[in-house]
């Protein structure tokens, strides 16, 4: 069983609005990054880049990061796989707009702010999410959200980027991944 | 796929799929190594022994250094230091390191199947740093991490591994990586060190015991040191003789493709095994596989981290 959460044009304008919200709150855009979480949060950070060169006519500059080594759970599970980080500008002093699919337990987004600081120290790190599904185990919370969405711990959400070989949809499915 | 082994004993039983794990592992740590923080908290928490009853400085250096860079505590053991000297067993040694709650043993050892040996009751992760003239897992996976990085692939390229194959575990340890992942390999050498009963391990491989047919074509060169502690009985003449008939020299080199790689697992022995000008040359990536051999590690190490105690298959 599954439902559709956002389809591709409510996709579409939910990023162009997260985008709204993210130059609304930073009038320096110069000093603005993204830095897209691996693997969900890439897409997600690269329309959200391109969306902010239309809104503040200039290009932001965008970085991956992979928060494997970092999680808390190592020893408790299969390794997980390593995928690149790459961040070729340096964070040192930037407002950086941490950037990922689905907010969950914060587990991730713990990871990922050890992972950033051993690449340099932004000025202000802030956090995206297309979909805050609730349930965290951590006191995080982030300043842009695409849709919060009420679920079940047996429910998973689907996010299937185009750029992923998706169609642009949202799922909420019964179920783990 | 995922890991699912609890110790690194060899590569002869790894498939394709684990080595090209292992291998994309290491390429995320490489680029660890290559930022200002090198340090990564993967094995936080975590205790490394390096338990070595064969003297080793390059390789022990290479794993405390990997064990360190994932955040783990490391304690080195060498025989010459220990209570091996003093008449306690292998087993009674590892069991008393276990009772410090030592997650990982890297064992180093003359007799071939000792880590093998360990596996069967330790409780720590197995990590074969070397065992007698069997195997060198890690030496191996740097060595086709090398090759990888470098060249892109595995499958089909000619790989001649030259010198003093018989008694060497890296040879072996090289020689089952590049079969399972595609490559046709030569063992180039005298007679008295390269055996021809070695093209039975496996149909890629190839026995030549004359130096400039073993060099034609190859897309990469892999030396070995020539082990004179290892040697029971004198397999040539004279290093002079070795170095005339085998020796990679700048003059050898012409029969060389100029795109090949000159590999070494180092220490090298100037002017018998190779010349200086080709260890020193433009086609000699020997410093990059030491660079290489510490993300291998840790990546091995990080892989092993993975899973509870008996969740896992041995």
């Amino acid at each position: 069983m599954s439902s559709v959460i956002l389809e591709p044009k409510v996709l579409q304008r939910t990023i162009a609005r997260m985008a709204h919200e993210v130059a609304e709150r930073n009038p320096q855009s110069a000093d603005l990054a993204l830095v897209g979480i691996q693997k969900g949060g890439v897409a997600l950070a690269g329309r959200l880049a391109a969306a902010l060169e239309r809104i503040l006519g200039h290009a932001v500059p965008v970085g991956l990061l992979d928060v494997a080594m970092y999680r808390d759970d190592l020893d408790c599970r299969a390794a997980p796989a390593l995928m690149p980080t790459e961040v070729a500008f340096p964070l040192d002093g930037r407002i950086v707009v941490l950037v990922d699919d689905v907010l969950y337990s914060g587990r991730t987004v713990r990871a990922a702010l050890d992972a950033l600081a051993d690449l340099g120290r932004p000025r202000r790190v802030q956090l995206a999410v297309l979909v805050d599904r609730g349930h965290r185990e951590l006191p995080i919370r982030a300043d842009f959200v695409g849709k919060n969405l009420p679920t079940s711990t047996q429910q998973f959400v689907d996010v299937r980027w185009a750029e992923d070989g998706g169609d642009d949809t949202v799922l909420l499915r019964e179920g783990t991944p | 796929m995922s890991w699912t082994r609890r110790h690194l004993l060899d590569l002869q039983s790894l498939s394709a799929a684990e080595l090209i794990l292992v291998l994309d592992t290491a390429r995320a740590f490489r680029a660890v190594g290559e930022r200002a923080i090198k340090k990564v908290p993967a094995l936080r928490g975590k205790t490394v022994v390096n338990l070595f009853v064969e003297p080793s400085t390059r390789t022990r250096i290479s794993f405390e250094l990997a064990a360190l860079r994932l955040s783990a505590d490391v304690i080195n053991f060498t025989a010459e230091a220990s209570s091996l000297k003093k008449g306690e067993t292998l087993k009674d040694t590892v069991r008393n390191l276990e009772a410090l709650n030592a997650d990982f043993i890297i064992l180093r050892h003359g007799a071939s199947g000792a880590p093998h040996f360990l596996s069967r009751f330790a409780r720590a992760h197995v990590v074969n740093a070397g065992d007698g003239a069997h195997e060198h897992p890690t030496q191996g996976l740097l060595d086709v991490f090398t090759i990888r990085e470098r060249m892109g692939r595995i499958e089909g390229l000619n790989v001649t591994i030259l010198g003093d194959i018989q008694n060497s575990r890296v040879a072996r340890s090289n020689i089952w990586a590049l079969a399972t992942l595609g490559a046709n390999v030569t063992l180039c050498g005298p007679s008295t060190l390269v055996p021809k009963v070695f093209e039975s391990l496996h149909p890629c491989i190839r026995v030549s015991w004359d130096l400039d047919d073993g060099l034609r074509g190859a897309d990469v060169v892999n030396l070995l040191r020539i082990q004179h502690e290892r040697q029971r009985v004198s397999a040539f003449p004279s290093i002079g003789e070795y170095a005339s008939l085998f020796g990679l020299t700048p003059a050898r080199m012409a029969g060389v493709r100029k795109d090949a790689l000159i590999m070494h697992p180092g220490p090298i022995n100037r002017g018998v095994e190779i010349a200086s000008e080709v260890a020193d040359g433009p086609q000699s990536v020997i410093l990059e596989q030491v660079t290489n051999g510490l993300a291998v590690r840790m990546a091995v190490l990080f892989l092993l981290n993975g899973g509870r105690q008996g969740e896992l298959a041995a």
